[in-house]
């Protein structure tokens, strides 16, 4: 076990775990974000996306130690309210089945337009690739990227 | 449809009292009969809501504002909102005044408390409309008794009453008179015409707190004092556990306890990371119980029961012996499809508190009440101990109708004594699966004079076979000498429902073969079809439940809407049309080659499933239907040694991601019959409408899944 501090949406936290932990399993177990979602535990799904330093991450392959004096964003601290464009964007297309995988869509999809605010559909398509949605409501991930990337324009 | 005097009594399904702060409560439950003596509460606190006795409750507060309360599970169908929209528009209120609420959950009772089959709302759709109409009436007899006239002079719009003189209530200031009203006998639904909720996009009722990260599902569910529990199961299907060695995995920081129960192991800690990584650690001796088995001999065996005499006829019509015998050709085909695991996104995982007083349960799970009894004869217990809060589910697909982890989470907190969170990592998830079986089927044709006289269906599968009303499906009742055959091969593996079971594969046999026979008697592939359903028109046989009429419609509709047969140079299209769940459905896939290999770029889509409650919900579920099948053709393979699962995490099993997915188009048939299912039925006819489409792109015809695999086409 060891000391770690962390910034999770401007909040600083600290928590005691062995260093090879997960943030995922940080922020689920430790400090009650629920909404990073775990899906495979290896990089393969999207579904525990958050943003470290703006860049969109996969939190199940982050030990806890390499976040430490980084910015952490999860999906409940992209907006207090569900007011982030893309999060407006989600709602207004209705996108989600099941829902679980959406928090890591989001968190995908709005760290990709910071970097590229105004992409093509096959730009939309490759950033989105890697994020599983098993209910397949990708279709409507598309056309929801594509509208944020309108909001926030 | 026209409106129908209900004549149902709906004493014998609903319940209405005042509640002390104002308002009026409504229980009503969709099918059984409630007790006499059940009280309905008289405060709202949604976990005292009754539902054993009811299954949904209806509050209309003194401000006009209505609260549905469903215990419905989501699995992401979207029933938690086109229910409530079917309550709401025979109650007449405006949808932005209405706020559903998953109820208090302690479920035990709820008949139709089960999704799956995509059939909540096929079921669904008269008691919720009688339950709606029912308080509408007594909303307005109480206003018109407070007026001193008749009923009949009122009028209702959007929850408020009104009458000739243009006085108006509101139903907050009527809703304690009419709790005191008898239950009309009579109550009159809407002609689908007037509908005003129903045929509206309604947003999923749930989307704030998904799209905020709020805490919804099972893994997110948490209790003080709580451990998460990782279980090593035998590695192989055939296993037993023969001994084990857990020194190491006991020194690990965090493990609280390390239980054996039954085969398996299950390490208790303080957090989900150091559960799942102390069970690494366990060193665990396995050794053979029955036969460890591999997909070379299913597909040995599986070939030897449709090559062999072991049948059970399901359905003969005519007789196709002689209808073959007599043949001026024959056609015969076989088609090959693996195990699948079902793969929700959402790892399978329960919650679960055994004290000597109570059994709690807490977790996604589409079968309810059959879990909790399940439960209740394993650990010997009351089934009344018991109480059981479902969550909602990330993706259900069949595979949460099994509640194998439930059972799991049970026997450890009944030895812990603790409360426990059972979760199943990816891993764990694929390898310990309730698999779509692995099949095959044979289909043969006899042509003569240049028609189809006789139809031959082989099915071979693992463990189960095709069952209830699919051997009367198309093209059962349209060829006179018909016959459906099946056998079986009991494996250990475990198997079971998969979206839209046996049909997920079916559909791809039969959509192909018509596709082939087409070509083999050179004739037009949606003209033998179109001919094939003329004589099924005025059928008189009842087991079958297709409408050739229903079958047409979808068939000339996507013929229109995907512009068949005029597209652009180089758009290879394929077709398939399929009933099953009760829906009709078509679809036209485009493919277009890209550096050599096909490539899916559109599937248009045209469904009858009746009414469609919520358009904006329902195409959602077609566009994900219809991916899904692709995805499932194109990639999904799952294999096995010596029992062993041979992919077990997404890195070697393959889903269909972004950018492999076509645009969905999605076209409805406007009718005014009632909804049928919409969860499944759009994903069987894809997969064969890429198949036909990969045909004409390449001249090459699939006859296995995965698609992928066919090295000639994709290298
Ligand atoms: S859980 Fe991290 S990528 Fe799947
Ligand atoms: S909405 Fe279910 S996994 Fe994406």
């Amino acid at each position: 076990m060891a000391k770690y501090n962390l910034t999770v949406n401007n909040t600083p936290y600290t928590v005691e775990v062995s260093p090879d932990t997960p943030l995922l399993w940080v922020l689920r177990d430790h400090l009650n974000l629920l909404g990073t979602k775990f899906g495979c535990g290896i990089g393969q799904c999207g579904a525990c996306t958050i943003h470290l330093d703006g860049t969109p991450t996969k939190s199940c392959l982050l030990t806890v130690s390499l976040a430490e004096g980084k910015s952490i964003t999860t999906i409940e601290g992209l907006s207090e309210d569900g007011s982030h464009p893309v999060q407006e964007a989600w709602k207004e297309i209705d996108v989600p089945q099941c829902g679980y995988c959406q928090a890591g869509q989001i968190m995908t999809a709005s760290a990709f337009l910071i970097k590229n605010p105004n992409p093509s559909r096959e730009e939309i398509r490759e950033a989105m690739h890697e994020n599983i949605c098993r209910c397949a409501s990708y279709n409507r991930i598309e056309i929801a990227v594509e509208k944020a990337a309108k909001k926030l324009s | 449809m026209t409106a129908k005097k209900n004549t149902i009594d709906r004493r014998s399904f609903l319940k209405v009292s005042a509640l002390t702060g104002g308002g009026m409560i409504i229980g009503f439950n969709f099918f059984s009969a409630c007790k006499p003596e059940v009280e309905l509460p008289k405060e709202i606190d949604v976990s005292t809501l009754n539902f054993k006795d009811f299954n949904g409750f209806i509050k209309i507060a003194d401000n006009g504002m209505v609260t549905i309360f469903a215990p419905n599970p989501e699995i992401g169908q979207g029933v938690k909102t086109s229910m409530p929209m079917i309550i709401a528009e025979e109650l007449d209120v405006a949808w932005k005044n209405v706020h559903v609420v998953q109820g208090g959950l302690d479920t035990d009772i709820f008949e139709r408390q089960v999704a799956g089959g995509s059939q909540s709302i096929r079921h669904g759709w008269d008691p919720l409309r009688q339950t709606g109409a029912t308080a509408r009436q007594m909303l307005i007899n109480a206003a018109a008794a407070k007026w001193g006239i008749d009923a009949a002079e009122c009028t209702v719009e959007e929850g408020v009453i009104s009458n000739s003189k243009g006085d108006k209530l509101g139903y907050g200031e009527v809703a304690v008179e009419a709790a005191a009203m008898d239950v009309p006998k009579d109550v009159h639904l809407k002609e689908p015409k007037d509908y005003k909720i129903i045929g509206q996009d309604i947003q999923n009722v749930d989307i704030d707190e998904i799209i905020t990260g709020k805490p919804l599902f099972g893994l997110d569910y948490k209790r003080e004092g709580m451990l998460y529990a990782s279980v090593l199961r035998p590695p192989a299907f055939g296993q037993k556990l023969k001994d084990f060695d857990d020194a190491v995995a006991r020194s690990k920081e965090g493990v609280v306890d390390i239980i054996k129960f039954g085969n398996k192991l299950a390490v208790l800690a303080n957090s989900t990371w150091e559960a799942m990584r102390a069970k690494k650690a366990l060193n665990a001796i396995w050794e053979e119980d029955t036969k460890l088995e591999s997909s070379e001999d299913h597909d040995k065996i599986l070939l030897d029961l449709l090559n062999g005499k072991k049948f059970k006829t399901l359905r003969s019509d005519g007789n196709i012996k002689k209808a073959f015998a007599n043949a001026d050709q024959v056609l015969e085909r076989t088609y090959e499809s693996p195990f699948l695991p079902h793969n929700c996104l959402e790892p399978m995982n329960f919650f679960a508190h055994v004290t000597d007083e109570k059994v709690e349960l807490a977790g996604p799970i589409q079968t309810p009440k059959g879990t909790a009894e399940r439960i209740a004869k394993k650990l010997n217990r009351d089934f009344k101990d018991i109480s059981l809060e479902m969550t909602r589910m990330g993706g259900g697909f069949g595979r949460r109708l099994y509640g194998d982890f439930a059972l799991e989470a049970a026997e450890i907190s009944n030895i812990a004594k603790k409360p426990v969170l059972v979760i199943f990592s990816r891993e764990d998830d694929m390898a310990d699966g309730i698999y779509r079986p692995a099949i095959k089927y044979r289909i043969s044709a006899a042509i003569k004079d240049q028609k189809v006289v006789g139809y031959h269906l082989k099915e071979a599968a693992i463990n189960g076979n095709m069952y209830g009303l699919i051997p009367n499906f198309f093209p059962a009742g349209a060829i006179d000498n018909y016959q459906v055959d099946v056998a079986n091969y009991k494996s250990n593996i475990t198997t079971g429902a998969w979206r839209a079971p046996y049909t997920n594969f079916l559909a791809f046999a039969e959509q192909s073969f018509f596709d082939e026979l087409a070509e083999t008697m050179g004739v037009d592939k949606i003209q033998l079809r179109l001919d094939l359903l003329q004589k099924v028109k005025g059928t008189t046989d009842v087991r079958i439940q297709y409408s050739a009429e229903r079958m047409e419609s979808v068939i000339n509709e996507v013929v229109k809407r995907s512009n068949w047969g005029k597209t652009k140079e180089g758009v290879y299209q394929g077709f398939s049309v399929y009933y099953c769940h009760n829906s009709h459905v078509a679809e036209v896939a485009d493919v277009e080659m890209e550096n050599g290999i096909p490539v899916v770029k559109k599937v248009t889509c045209a469904i009858d499933c009746g009414i469609v409650v919520n358009p904006l919900g329902a195409m959602n579920q077609v566009e994900g239907g219809v991916i899904d099948g692709i995805g499932h053709a194109m990639y999904g393979d799952f294999n096995f040694t010596n029992g062993v699962p041979q992919s077990v995490n997404f890195d070697t099993y393959r889903l269909i991601r972004m950018k492999e997915t076509p645009i969905v188009e999605s076209y409805f048939i406007e009718n005014d019959i009632a909804p049928t299912g919409l969860g499944e039925p759009t994903l069987p006819p894809a997969g064969p409408a890429l198949a036909n489409a990969i045909k004409a792109a390449t001249g090459i015809r699939l006859t296995k899944q995965p698609f992928i695999e066919n090295k000639e086409i994709f290298g």
